[in-house]
C-alpha cells in the first residue's frame, strides 16, 4: 500500500504510539471544541444557555439540528 | 517532511480563516432567512426563549432576550471560526494519520482529496436525509433524537466513503479500467447511504404554514455556508503545506 507511494514525497512523520497519542489527544480537545460550539446547552460550557444562544445563528447555518 | 506540529497548526490556522469567511457568507445569504423566520415565530406568538436551566419558556414581549439579536449576529462568527478551528485541526490530525495511504505523490491533492471525502461523509449525506431548519421550526421535545441521528449520518456518510475508497482499490483486481473502480465505489457508496437512509427515522417537523421559499433559501444558505468552510478548508490547507510556499524550510529526504 505505502509501497506505490515514494517516501520522499510523504510530508508527514512516521507513525508511531507517540504520534498516536498526539493525535487521539488532540481530536479529543478538538471535539470538545466542536461539541461547545454545536451541542452543548449550558452543561459543559457553565454559562447557563449565553453561549447557546450566543452562537444560535451559526449553529442552524451550520446544519447541526436546534429548536 | 513537516513534524506533527507543523501540520496541526497549519489546519488550526487554515480552520480559522475558513470559519470567519464561510461566517461572512452565512452573515450575507443566511442572517436574513433567520430574521424572517424569528418574526415568524414572533407573529405566531410561539416564540420562545430559554430559562437558566435550558427549558425553553414563552417569551413575553417584554422580556429581554438572554442574547440580543445583534449580539447573536456577532455570535454567528465566533461559532463558524471556533467550528472552522475545530474542523481544521481534526482535518490537519486525519492528514497527518492517513497521508500514507493515499495514493498520490502530490500532496496537495491527498489534502483535497481528503477533503472532499470529508465533506461528502460529514456535509452532503446528514444534508441530504435531515437538511437544516431555521429557528422556529424544530420541537424541542425531539432535540435528543434529532441529535443523535444528525451525529449518526456524519459517521454513516464517513463509513459509506471508506466504503467507497475500500470497494474501488479491492475491484482493481478485475481489470485496470478506470471505470471498474468507479462503478465499484460508487456502488459501495451509494448502496451504504441508501441503506442508512432507509433505516433511520424520518423526522418532519416543519409546520405545513411554514413558506416553502423561506425554508429552501435557509437550507440553501447553510449548505453554501458549510461548503464555503470545506471548500477552503480543503485549498488553504493544501496551499499550506505546498513546499514552494515554505521557503524556509529545507528539503529533507525521508528514508
Amino acid at each position: 500500500m505505502s509501497a506505490s507511494t515514494p517516501a520522499r514525497s510523504v510530508a508527514v512523520p512516521a507513525a508511531s504510539p507517540r504520534l498516536l497519542a498526539l493525535a487521539l489527544l488532540t481530536v479529543g480537545l478538538l471535539l470538545t471544541l466542536a461539541y461547545l460550539v454545536a451541542f452543548d446547552q449550558g452543561g459543559l460550557s457553565q454559562s447557563g444557555m449565553y453561549l447557546h444562544e450566543l452562537m444560535h445563528d451559526g449553529r442552524h447555518l451550520l446544519g447541526v439540528p436546534c429548536h | 517532511m513537516r513534524t506533527f506540529g507543523s501540520l496541526l497548526v497549519r489546519g488550526l490556522i487554515v480552520g480559522l480563516f475558513a470559519g470567519l469567511l464561510a461566517g461572512t457568507f452565512a452573515y450575507v445569504t443566511g442572517e436574513p432567512h433567520i430574521d424572517s423566520a424569528i418574526a415568524i415565530e414572533e407573529a405566531a406568538g410561539t416564540a420562545h426563549t430559554h430559562d437558566a436551566n435550558g427549558k425553553a419558556v414563552p417569551a413575553e414581549a417584554e422580556e429581554e432576550p438572554l442574547v440580543s439579536r445583534d449580539g447573536q449576529r456577532f455570535g454567528l462568527f465566533l461559532a463558524t471560526s471556533l467550528y472552522g478551528v475545530a474542523l481544521g485541526g481534526i482535518f490537519a490530525v486525519g492528514f497527518a494519520l492517513l497521508r500514507r495511504r493515499l495514493r498520490t505523490p502530490s500532496d496537495s491533492y491527498a489534502a483535497l482529496g481528503l477533503a472532499a471525502a470529508g465533506y461528502v461523509g460529514i456535509v452532503l449525506v446528514p444534508f441530504l436525509k435531515y437538511p437544516p431548519n431555521p429557528p422556529a421550526v424544530g420541537d424541542p421535545e425531539t432535540i435528543t433524537k434529532r441529535t443523535v441521528t444528525y451525529l449518526l449520518t456524519i459517521v454513516i456518510g464517513l463509513l459509506a466513503v471508506w466504503a467507497g475508497v475500500a470497494a474501488s482499490r479491492w475491484s482493481a483486481r478485475f481489470g485496470s479500467e478506470p471505470w471498474i473502480r468507479l462503478v465499484a465505489g460508487a456502488a459501495a457508496f451509494v448502496v451504504t447511504v441508501v441503506a442508512a437512509y432507509l433505516i433511520l427515522p424520518t423526522i418532519s417537523e416543519v409546520p405545513g404554514s411554514f413558506p416553502a421559499t423561506l425554508l429552501w433559501e435557509f437550507r440553501l444558505a447553510s449548505l453554501g455556508t458549510q461548503t464555503t468552510l470545506w471548500l477552503l478548508l480543503g485549498l488553504g490547507y493544501a496551499a499550506a503545506i505546498d513546499r514552494r510556499t515554505a521557503k524556509a524550510e529545507p528539503e529533507v529526504v525521508v528514508a
